[in-house]
Order: C-alpha cells, then sequence, then structure tokens
C-alpha cells in the first residue's frame, strides 16, 4: 500500500526551470498523487540537491533532496512513522545558506514564496523597500542608493546611484527604466532563479529607480531562451499592477510607473546595454558609440536607467535595511553581496550570494567541496565567456572588482565555471574566440575579423607551424582587439586567450602522438 | 503551425502592434510563432505595414539567431555549446546531437546555443522547447532509437 500523507501538510517544490530540468516536476506529481498539498516555488539555488523538496512540519521547514520520483514513497513512509529521519534529509535550509555563509540580499525570498503571488510576497517583506523609499525625495533616494556602494551586477561595476544621479539631472524627457535581462553569460543562472522565483522584487527594484529619476515606463529586455522567466514575469505584472504597484499611482504615490516586456531573438551582444536599446528600438543589435551614454542618451534617444536584474533586485532590500547595512559588507571599493553561480565540473554547483572579500579558492573548495570528477581542479573560468581563466595558484584572491581586475580577470556577472585536469586550454582559447565571431555585431573590424583570425592562428600554433612567431602575432592581435573595439564584446574576447597563454603556456606546446 | 499563404494574418498581426513604440521585434516573434518562420513575402509585408524598407526588416531577420526563413523540421534540440556544459561533457553531447540531425529523413533540427541558464545541472538542451538537465550523449542516442511523437523524453 502507498504511503498517504496528511491533506494538510504542505510541501513545496521548486518550479524553476533547471530544478525541473532534472525532473522536479515528476517529483511535484508523485507528491501530489500521495495526497500532499504541493507548493511550487522557485528554487533556494543550491541545486546539487534538486529536486529540493521541503515538508512543512510545525511550522518549519525541513529539506530533503535530490528526491526523485521514485524516492517519494520511500520518504513519505517515512514521514508517515513520524520521523523526520531520512537519508535525505539535509535539514533547515535556512540554516544551511547562513552556514555556507549567505546573504540573502536580492535573492532572499527566492525558493522561499509562491513566484509572482502577491500576498506571499508582502508577508514576506516585498514592497517595504519601495514603502520607504515613497517617503523620501528622489535625492534622498539617490543619496541611499550612492551612500550603499551598490555596483552594477551586470559585470561593469559601474555605481548605480551614480548612474541614477546622471538620469535624474537630465534635461531631457521622458525617461526610462530598462532592466537587462539578457542574461548571457555562459555560467550564469541569477538573473534566471530571480526572474522564476521572485519576479516581485525586481518591479519594485524598478519602481523605486522609477521614483529616484522621474521615469514613468519601464522595459524588461528578456532573452528568449527564458520562457519560464517569461511566464512568471508576465504573472507578476498582472498582480503588481492589480494591487497598485504599477499604474497609474505606484502604491498610491503621485507616481506613474509601468513595465513591459521585450523578449530578445537569441543575440549574445544584446546583453552590451547600447546594443541592447538598439534591439529594444526593433534594429540590429549593433552596438552603439559611447559617450554619449544611455543615462543621456538611451532608449529612444531619452535618459535611460540600465541595470541588471540583481541590480534592481538588490535595491528594494536596500532600503529595507538600510544604506550602511549594505555598504558594511565587502572590501575596498566593492560593497555588498556578489551573486556567485558555482558550476562546471564542481560538487555542489548552485547559487551562493555572498559578501565580496570571499576568496576564489574558499568558494571552490569549502562551498563547492571541489571537482565532481574527483580529478585536481586546473582551470577556473569566472566572469562569462570573456573572463579570464585563473589557475589554482590565483585561487587566493579575493572576490571584488578591482582585486581581480589586479590578476588580470573580471568578476563579470559573478559565473564561475570550474575544469579538472583534463582540460586542453588551447581548445578553450580557440573557442573563446569562435564564440567572439559567432556574436560579434560586426560593426568594429577588430571584433568582427580579429576573432577569426585569432582562430587561424590558434590553429597554426597548436598544429606546430612556425609556433613561437604565431605566439607573438596572437598577443599582438589580442592587444589590437582590446585596444580598438568598440565594446567590451571585441575588447574582453582576448581576456581568457592571453590568461590561457600566460597560466597554461605548456598546452600550446607541440603534441606528442601519444598525448 | 498555419500556413503562410494567407498574409492577412501577417497585417492583423502588425496592425495590432501598431501603436507601441518599436513594434518590430514583437511583430517578428508574433510572425515566426504562428506560421513557423518569416517568409519573403511576410517580410515585404511588414515592411510595407511600418513603413520601413525591405532591407531594414531583412537586416533585422538576419541578424538574430531565432528567427527562420524556412520551416523547421518536426523536432527541434538545441544543445548548448558554452564553458559551463563543456566542462561536464557538453563537446560530447553535441557531437552525439550532430549525428542525430545528419541520419537519413531525421526528424530533427538540432541548433547550437550559448547558454540555457542551466549551468548547475549542466550539460542543457533544449527539445522541443523544454530544458533538460544533466543530458548525456547516450540520451541523445535514445532519441534517435525512439522516433516518436512530441511526448516522449528520453
Amino acid at each position: 500500500m502507498h504511503a498517504v500523507m496528511k491533506p494538510a501538510t504542505r510541501v513545496f517544490v521548486p518550479g524553476d526551470s533547471s530544478a525541473n530540468a532534472i525532473g522536479a516536476a515528476e517529483t511535484a506529481a508523485a507528491l501530489a498523487q500521495a495526497g500532499a498539498k504541493v507548493v511550487r516555488t522557485g528554487s533556494r539555488g543550491l541545486y546539487w540537491l534538486e529536486p529540493l523538496v521541503e515538508i512543512e512540519r510545525d511550522g518549519r521547514r525541513i529539506g530533503y533532496g535530490p528526491v526523485a520520483a521514485e524516492d517519494v514513497p520511500a520518504l513519505l513512509a517515512a514521514m508517515q512513522n513520524g520521523t523526520a529521519e531520512h537519508s535525505l534529509c539535509v535539514g533547515d535550509l535556512d540554516r544551511m545558506l547562513a552556514d555556507q555563509g549567505q546573504q540573502r540580499w536580492a535573492l532572499g525570498r527566492s525558493g522561499v514564496v509562491v513566484p509572482a503571488d502577491w500576498e506571499d510576497y508582502v508577508a514576506h517583506g516585498g514592497t517595504d523597500g519601495l514603502r520607504k523609499a515613497l517617503g523620501m525625495t528622489p535625492q534622498d533616494i539617490l543619496k541611499a542608493v550612492r551612500e550603499s556602494g551598490l555596483r552594477g551586477r551586470g559585470g561593469a561595476g559601474f555605481p548605480t546611484g551614480v548612474k541614477w544621479q546622471t538620469v535624474h539631472e537630465a534635461d531631457n524627457s521622458p525617461k526610462y527604466v530598462v532592466c537587462n535581462a539578457d542574461e548571457g553569460d555562459s555560467g550564469t543562472f541569477a538573473d534566471r532563479m530571480l526572474l522564476e522565483g521572485d519576479p516581485l522584487c525586481l518591479l519594485e527594484g524598478m519602481a523605486i529607480a522609477a521614483l529616484a529619476v522621474g521615469a514613468e515606463r519601464g522595459y524588461i529586455y528578456l532573452r528568449s531562451e527564458y520562457p519560464d522567466a517569461r511566464r512568471s514575469l508576465e504573472m507578476a505584472l498582472v498582480a503588481a499592477r492589480a494591487n497598485g504597484m504599477l499604474g497609474d499611482a505606484i502604491l498610491g504615490s503621485a507616481q506613474a510607473f509601468d513595465i513591459e516586456i521585450r523578449v530578445g531573438a537569441g543575440a549574445y551582444i544584446c546583453g552590451e546595454e547600447t546594443s541592447l536599446l538598439e534591439s529594444l528600438e526593433g534594429k540590429r543589435g549593433e552596438v552603439r558609440y559611447k559617450p554619449p551614454l544611455p543615462a543621456v542618451r538611451g532608449f529612444l534617444g531619452k535618459p535611460t536607467v540600465m541595470n541588471n536584474v540583481i541590480t534592481l533586485a538588490t535595491v528594494p532590500a536596500i532600503f529595507v535595511q538600510g544604506a550602511p547595512a549594505h555598504h558594511a559588507l565587502g572590501i575596498n571599493r566593492s560593497r555588498g553581496t556578489l551573486t556567485v553561480q558555482l558550476c562546471g565540473n564542481i560538487k555542489r554547483p548552485g547559487l551562493y550570494e555572498l559578501p565580496f572579500g570571499v576568496t576564489l579558492g574558499h568558494v571552490i573548495d569549502e562551498l563547492g567541496g571541489g571537482s565532481a570528477s574527483g580529478r585536481p581542479v586546473r582551470a577556473v573560468q569566472v566572469g562569462g565567456p570573456l573572463g579570464a581563466y585563473l589557475p589554482p595558484e590565483r585561487f587566493d584572491t579575493p572576490l571584488g572588482y578591482e582585486e581581480f581586475a589586479d590578476v588580470k580577470a573580471i568578476i563579470g556577472h559573478g559565473g564561475v565555471v570550474v575544469f579538472d585536469d583534463s582540460v586542453d586550454m588551447a581548445a578553450q582559447a580557440r573557442f573563446a574566440m569562435e564564440f567572439c565571431a559567432i556574436e560579434s555585431c560586426g560593426k568594429c573590424t577588430p571584433c568582427r575579423v580579429g576573432s577569426v583570425r585569432a582562430q587561424e592562428v590558434i590553429d597554426r600554433i597548436t598544429a606546430d607551424d612556425n609556433r613561437e612567431a604565431n605566439i607573438e602575432l596572437l598577443r599582438e592581435l589580442c592587444e589590437t582587439m582590446i585596444q580598438g573595439s568598440l565594446c567590451a564584446h571585441g575588447g574582453m574576447a582576448p581576456f581568457p586567450v592571453l590568461s590561457a597563454l600566460n597560466h597554461f603556456p605548456e598546452d600550446f606546446e607541440p603534441r606528442t602522438a601519444a598525448a | 503551425m498555419e500556413p503562410m499563404s494567407d498574409m492577412s494574418g501577417i497585417d492583423d498581426i502588425c496592425e495590432r502592434h501598431a501603436r507601441r513604440d518599436a513594434p518590430l521585434l514583437p511583430i517578428l516573434h508574433e510572425v515566426q510563432d504562428r506560421f513557423g518562420y518569416i517568409s519573403d513575402a511576410a517580410i515585404r509585408r511588414i515592411a510595407e505595414a511600418l513603413n520601413l524598407t525591405r532591407a531594414e526588416v531583412f537586416g533585422v531577420v538576419s541578424f538574430y539567431h531565432d528567427f527562420r526563413d524556412r520551416p523547421a523540421r518536426r523536432r527541434r534540440l538545441r544543445v548548448c555549446r558554452a564553458e559551463a556544459c563543456q566542462a561536464v561533457g557538453g563537446r560530447e553531447v553535441w557531437a552525439a546531437a550532430e549525428a542525430l540531425a545528419a541520419e537519413p529523413d531525421s526528424p530533427f533540427e538540432v541548433q547550437a546555443v550559448y547558454c540555457l541558464g542551466n549551468c548547475a545541472c549542466a550539460p542543457s538542451v533544449q527539445l522541443d522547447g523544454r530544458t533538460l538537465g544533466r543530458f548525456t550523449p547516450e540520451r541523445v542516442s535514445r532519441l534517435a532509437a525512439a522516433k516518436v511523437g512530441r511526448s516522449c523524453t528520453p
């Protein structure tokens, strides 16, 4: 006979697309069939435990994972016997996150609340930040954002308060708030997790930005690869309008603000802000010359706040907890938290929202548990496909914008991809240029032509054709791309290549037949 | 999918989006969702409706990887070729998928994609719009053996 749950017991199962990609929907169906009241949430970001089931007992949530659909009968039988003991039990997840040193500013509600459910959102502190901001003047809002030390989490790390101030002061209207949800970097999924798990938080952050700069219209430019995030955002927009957070008056204030979703069409370059603006205007996603900055001349030539999802989603918490509390976290000029997205060949892949200053090695060894294959970790690419590869000798680098720049690397959007010793760094270098060529918008020559030539030169190096001279040529070509490209796509694609050459020169040596 | 012989459907889509700011991308998405691809005739019609040149519309269609100028095969397999998947066997999944598409009369259209945001559960593929994680070459082979309808996932 199958175990059947007490009908009142609530069971939380992520509806997050990554959790569903490894069976969470089937697990949820099996639980529902057994009579459980299944609640679909977003993900906590503990992906090695997905499908991660949380069962409510005496008002507390106890985690179990990974729970495949086949595991459900045995799990329920154990519950039936009145014991929470089970080999898959991982305990209280809030405690696990705290033990990992996580401080959730942006992603505190993801995996906890029902996405886009207004009452659940408000019950978990949603709108508190916005309500606080509504009692402040635009100048005071700007001051708070400046003093928090918040910098753009999309990768460039530009101070958010300064950007908003520029838009606020711009003598031109209308003004726009545009959210960059074109999360294209390999190894990153923080935006997706937030959009699927707590979409109202993004809308709240955008509303605060609108108050600060005096914008009445916002856009979310979402990549087409995220259909689940689109559905969740659409539901959030409905809930936010029905409850007055968006519309003619933000929560009864004098300011109108509404948001529209625009879906991209599969172009990595549209994550670059000026290319995104072109795309939003219905054109080819070719980058613009800067200046003028989007803050001065952005969407349709008007002053535009452009921020990444995580930047905007961090803003409400800054108003709840206060700018000084945010500024108190981190090191040097990197304040607050970084949503580290740990993946690749790693035992415990997932999202770790950590204060800046934690070392890369701590993330990989302590939190990630080392490689999944059990072989030595050899290289780590941080910051997406334009980020440098770092060897273990650099694992003592603390997470921070300037700290990473000092070792010729980037933090980017916080993606950390781990490779074990089976990696071929010449192949990775070649791929960086292949990707650069595929996704180049074609506007500037160093990027469009340089990336193709670089692949040819790397092929000659690995074929041991005039190797020394070609390595020198590759370095010169990289320098030309860095100096001469219009945007970061061509300007940073050389980073992975040069880091591979510098840290792993042996992979560019002639191969013996045996290898 | 509706056949694209009748252009009134295109006019209807253009009409509905006409008053939005910069409506071209939403229009192209809807045309493709409804008809499966964006034909030359559709480009001509959209250009007329928006008062753009055909070159401008064609330039946009051809810029973005998502838009297609001919109908797709019956089933669509997108395989992530980016670094996070490479680190855990993504290259092997891609090779198997290419072989699958190359089989005679294969119903599968295989496309490279660079990140599906499923990096923590890699390697990733998207089969008929559904993201699947921890994919393997063996699961690709099972797809080939099954040659069945849309409901089947390996």
